[in-house]
């Protein structure tokens, strides 16, 4: 850990006490136990670990994770899109509330929302009982992503929002004044500055999608080969006290993840130097 | 309340509601229409479904749900785990955004993506890792069974796992805030001859304090309602190692859905007032923010 010894002297006090209560927070907390992840795996030989994340139930469990994750990101950076701009550009009644909403998603209990969703989306339920026969959305994929759809919901909407609020009127008005079309002012002059936020949204509602647990495991019916998620799986080696194998799937999961993060540091770096030099 | 109204729709107005740049009102009202049904859809009917089902058996069945001794000790357990998590890291995040944007040091990117790690670990994961680190078959757990602490499907367990998914809140709240405060309030203070403490209380938490606020209560809303890791390091023992949220699952898997329904609106209250707070706040930290430019 650098611990600054090349700081510019500073009249402020404070410093070592603030960085050694940080650094020794973070290392008990966070840093040791995440190793604790890549050691207990370690005890896996490199075959066994290849085993263990190969098996065909644990890439079934991956694939369904990542494509239900992926179509409920998509929904929402659609539905996102929408719902930024209508709060930042309309006013109407109940707008408040809307945009207060948005939000729940992060508020409410996994858990709560979990039984809620399932009892909505069940064959019994309000939404699901007005399926046709042979349709049913509970305890199949579809409904894994309507979980993650409620999971991300608020991502896409916050990332565009600031940056629409901040988008300069007067590109839009030259725009206008040349003629341009309402539709191709929103497709050749704001939604190429709508980008980087949104993929960023997206990004993060994709990867929150991909560790999500307590929304879906209700809602999932959690079926092997089926309709198992790959946090799931983990709980269900964990109970067989298959550690090492719970440890090797769950490093598989945290690469995914990270390589998400990365991705969206880039993004992010990649907007903000847009927004400067806009 | 008025106040805080009509400065949002300050904000929300924008430049761009000149005619020429604005959609047909019919498109405008599909796209508001579509929002609204959309939300109504995902976010207004699970809220519905909660207090409908949750009544659905009456006061009674409603009341004794909630008066049962193993929800109380769920609700004692989830107050306790957040009135050991918040403080701790409220503590931390105020010391790493003290070291962060007060000084300059190598690594300091670092540093701020290592603190924003916990929200990139799937709950599950963050779960597993004090497993394998306290458990039974885990790395220091037959030292701990041999000196008989239990960590792991024990109380200790769930406020560590806890701590864990709540541990960036405070801290990502108050890292940008004061960065774009600067250290000029600060080093005038120190100047005139403040020690260290006097310039925190006195200068830097006036500064802050409505951030700080929000931080802690986003902190205290994931806390209370953590279900993916607690689960895991939980053991599920009725009455001893069960927080609400997995009090909620134990009913529900039981069938018993009024009963786990009327939990549920506990927690959704929480999560109201949350909300509510937050948009409070916002506005707060809004008028301090435009009260200094």
């Amino acid at each position: 850990m650098m611990r600054g010894k090349r700081r510019t002297k500073s009249i402020l006090p404070g410093f070592s006490l603030t960085m050694g209560f940080v650094v020794l927070y973070l290392s008990l907390l966070v840093l040791i136990p995440l190793a604790a992840l890549v050691i207990k795996s370690a005890e896996l030989s490199p075959r066994e670990f290849w085993d263990a994340v190969t098996a065909p139930r644990v890439l079934a469990s991956y694939k369904i994770s990542l494509l239900t994750s992926l179509c409920a990101a998509l929904v929402n950076l659609v539905f996102g899109l929408l719902l930024a701009w209508v709060l930042v550009r309309y006013r109407f009644p109940g707008k408040k509330i809307i945009d207060g909403l948005i939000d729940l998603p992060f508020a409410l209990p996994t858990a709560v929302a979990g039984i809620s969703l399932t009892t909505l989306y069940a064959p019994n339920g309000w939404i699901g009982s007005l399926m046709p026969e042979g349709v049913k959305i509970a305890y199949t994929p579809l409904g894994i992503t309507i979980a993650l759809i409620f999971i991300g919901l608020p991502f896409v909407v916050r990332t565009v929002q600031p940056v629409l609020q901040d988008l300069e009127a007067d590109v839009e008005e030259a725009a206008a004044m040349l003629g341009a079309y309402r539709w191709r002012i929103f497709t050749r002059v704001i939604l190429p500055e709508l980008i980087p936020p949104l993929l960023t949204g997206f990004a993060l509602a994709f990867a929150r999608g991909i560790g999500e647990y307590g929304s879906v495991v209700f809602i999932a019916g959690n079926m092997p080969m089926k309709t198992e998620i790959a946090p799931l799986l983990i709980v269900t080696k964990l109970e067989q006290f298959e550690y090492a194998q719970a440890a090797a799937i769950a490093v598989v999961l945290l690469i995914i993840s990270f390589v998400l993060l990365l991705i969206i540091n880039f993004l992010q770096r990649w907007s903000n130097r847009r927004l400067r030099s806009g | 309340m008025a106040d805080i109204a009509a400065n949002t729709q300050a904000r929300h107005h924008t430049a761009a509601e000149a005619k020429h740049l604005t959609e047909p009102p019919v498109v405008k009202w599909i796209l508001i229409s579509v929002a609204v049904l959309f939300i109504g859809l995902m976010v207004i009917l699970p809220l519905i479904t909660v207090l409908t089902q949750a009544f659905s058996k009456g006061l009674d069945v409603y009341l004794a749900a909630i008066r049962d001794p193993d929800a109380l000790a769920a609700l004692r357990l989830t107050i306790m785990t957040a009135l050991i998590a918040v403080p701790l890291n409220t503590l931390f995040g105020l010391a790493a955004a003290w070291a962060i944007t007060k000084f300059r040091f190598r690594g300091k990117q670092v540093l701020v993506t290592l603190i924003d790690l916990p929200f990139a670990v799937s709950p599950v994961i963050s779960g597993l890792i004090f497993v394998l680190l306290f458990g039974a078959q885990g790395l220091i757990g037959p030292w701990l069974i041999e000196h008989n602490i239990k960590i792991i499907f024990a109380v200790p367990g769930i406020i560590i796992a806890t701590m864990f998914v709540t541990f960036p809140f405070v801290a990502r709240e108050l890292i940008p805030l004061m960065e774009t405060q600067g250290v000029q309030d600060e080093e005038a203070a120190v100047s005139l001859g403040a020690k260290g403490w006097r310039v925190f209380f006195k200068v830097t938490l006036p500064n802050i304090k409505w951030g700080l606020l929000y931080g802690m209560i986003l902190c205290n809303a994931r806390a209370m309602g953590e279900f993916g890791a607690v689960s895991v390091v939980s053991g599920h023992i009725r009455g001893e190692t069960n927080t609400l949220p997995l009090h909620i699952e134990i009913l529900y898997n039981e069938y018993q859905f009024a009963a786990s329904f009327a939990v549920s609106s506990l927690l959704m209250l929480l999560a109201v007032i949350t909300l509510v707070l937050k948009s409070l706040l916002e506005s707060r930290m809004e008028k301090q923010l435009s009260g200094k430019d």
